[in-house]
């Protein structure tokens, strides 16, 4: 069965949608991310194009987000004023993204700089997730206790200047480095279609120090709202949230993320990780693969020119 | 002097019989062949499964020869264009191991869907200079690059690749034997819509040769319009983007709020 989309403007096959959503959402249930990061390099391999692939992506993470962040409202581990500290430099970077995305496509250098980000991004993160969970699985099987974490101790990110306190974090830290980091993942969600929190939990356990329980609700908190101003920001310019698309991959992510989260909780954490690495590794060096290798054709024809379009 | 004029002499009597020999059989009124068209339908619906669609055009050739008709002197050439924009192509390079653009070319007012079929090859029917004065054929629409242009003898190649890549995805399309006569003076000629045809007014346009002459041309405008929900949803996306852009965020907030009351376990 096939479905008209009208902004991507072709048809596809709509068990291949839902299929793609429900496996990605399945495993962003199962290892407690967003699926951006997933969900767009699928879609450019299925020859959506990527200006839309980005711009529904980010509606889709929108979905999840809210579905996943849910349980962290209700019980209240999230930090409100670091997340809304986190979002007003997200903003900030959503806006500057926009008009690079913009920027780009009319250079006919769009296609292009995604694939690099996610070259550079999914490799980096996968190949880290995986040599630490082969690690850690190393040392489990010696029955090695883990290393003792200093979470107390201080980085050059708490001498700045600017100091804020978060009471819910228990911390007093410089609003510099917290705006920066929403900054840069604003930046990334229109540019990339993705929430970020694969970067941006990283970040604030290991550079700002953020305690753990607190970490995964304020990023989702601020990756619903920077999702959802990017997904109207990319409406309102690019013209390429495609809602048909969005709609069906949302519907099958969010189904397909409670089977996930079933599957995860039987997995251990090593193993998890892992999986997830691979993955990651695998999407990234399929993306590198396309870059390298010399394409079938070496001309493509764009509608319009001279930023007529 | 009265001698070169007494020797030009037969050569413009002969000059002037051989003109009188032209119209052939035609008879001395010279009546003028008419073209008539009408096509299948005046406008095709992008549904949710689109997947293409044929176009029928009809015609008919009014006033004859039969003679010509005969010996198959006359040509029928049906054209569908599509809505008309600027084009630009783009070349890809490695650059540091990494393939990427580098040159590109703008092409002004090229259609952007072009399907077209004939009684026969286009180049049997008219030479290939008359055919790009006419910008009739793939090979012969007319594609001039404007802004700056960088190397003006890399302009053949993208011209080149740029028909090539209209015509593999199926953009472009043509069909040497896509006109057949019915009767003598009755033709039908079937035109492809890709599945990707883009929305807008398209053109039907046919052209009648004789003996290798242009001599009557139609024209019918096509509607391709997305219907129902596609169109409601390019429109909004097009003319209320703020409201389209709200209303894709609401969406995610239903659906994923809906999700977790669904499956909410306590």
């Amino acid at each position: 069965m096939t479905v008209y989309l009208p902004i991507a403007e072709l048809s596809v096959n709509i068990f291949i949608i839902l299929g793609m959503g429900a496996a990605v959402g399945f495993l962003s249930g199962m290892f407690g991310v967003g699926g951006g990061f997933l969900i767009t390099p699928l879609l450019i391999f299925y020859n959506i194009p990527p200006v839309v692939a980005v711009a529904t992506g980010a509606n889709q993470v929108v979905a999840s987000s809210v579905s996943g962040s849910i349980s962290h409202f209700r019980r209240g581990t999230l930090d409100v004023k670091l997340g809304s500290v986190l979002l007003a430099g997200g903003l900030a970077g959503a806006t500057v993204g926009v008009w690079i995305f913009s920027w780009l496509r009319r250079l006919g250098q769009l296609d292009l700089i995604i694939s690099l980000l996610y070259v550079v991004f999914l490799g980096t993160i996968g190949s880290l997730m995986l040599t630490e969970s082969l690690r850690a699985m190393r040392r489990a099987a010696r029955n090695e206790p883990l290393p003792l974490k200093r979470p107390g101790h201080h980085n050059w990110v708490h001498r700045l200047p600017l100091k804020m306190r978060f009471k819910k974090s228990k911390l007093y830290l410089s609003a510099i480095p917290v705006v920066t980091l929403g900054f840069g993942i604003g930046i990334l969600t229109s540019v990339m279609g993705v929430g970020g929190g694969f970067i941006m939990v990283p970040a604030m356990i290991y550079l700002l120090r953020i305690p753990t329980n607190v970490v995964v609700g304020t990023s989702l908190f601020q990756i619903i709202f920077v999702t959802a101003y990017t997904t109207i920001v990319q409406a309102t310019t690019n013209y390429s949230v495609d809602i048909v698309l969005a709609t069906i991959l949302m519907v099958a992510g969010v189904i397909g993320a409670q089977y996930g989260v079933r599957v995860g909780q039987k997995l251990r954490g090593e193993q998890l990780r892992a999986l997830l690495g691979l993955l990651v590794l695998a999407v990234g060096v399929r993306l590198a693969i396309d870059l390298v290798v010399t394409p079938a054709d070496l001309y493509s024809i764009a509608v319009g020119g001279f930023g007529n379009r | 002097m009265m001698r070169a004029l007494l020797l030009l002499l037969p050569l413009i009597l002969l000059a002037g019989t051989a003109r009188a020999q032209v119209p052939l059989g035609q008879g001395p009124s010279t009546v003028r062949e008419g073209l008539e068209i009408g096509t299948s339908t005046s406008e095709i619906a992008i549904t949710s499964d689109f997947r293409g669609a044929d176009l029928t055009v009809f015609g008919a050739l009014n006033n004859a020869d039969e003679l010509f008709l005969a010996i198959g002197q006359y040509d029928v050439v049906v054209t569908l264009s599509g809505p008309i924009d600027y084009a630009t192509v783009r070349r890809k390079q490695r650059i540091f191991g990494i393939w990427m653009n580098t040159d590109s070319m703008t092409f002004e007012q090229v259609p952007e869907s072009y399907s077209i079929a004939s009684t026969r090859q286009l180049e049997d029917i008219q030479p290939a200079p008359s055919l790009n004065r006419l910008g009739l054929g793939i090979d012969h629409l007319t594609l001039s690059p404007t802004g700056f242009v960088g190397n003006a003898t890399q302009v053949g190649a993208f011209r080149e690749a740029y028909r090539r890549l209209k015509l593999s995805n199926g953009l472009y399309q043509r069909d040497t034997r896509g006109v057949r006569f019915v009767s003598p003076s009755l033709f039908r000629a079937t035109l492809r819509l890709p599945a990707n045809v883009p929305d807008g007014v398209h053109l039907v346009h046919a052209y009648l040769f004789k003996s290798g002459e242009l001599i009557q041309s139609r024209d019918l405008p096509l509607r391709v319009v997305k219907t129902g929900l596609e169109q409601t949803i390019t429109d909004a996306a097009h003319q209320q983007p703020l409201a389209y852009g709200l209303f894709s965020v609401l969406v995610a907030l239903v659906t994923g709020w809906g999700a977790s009351i669904m499956f909410r376990k306590d």
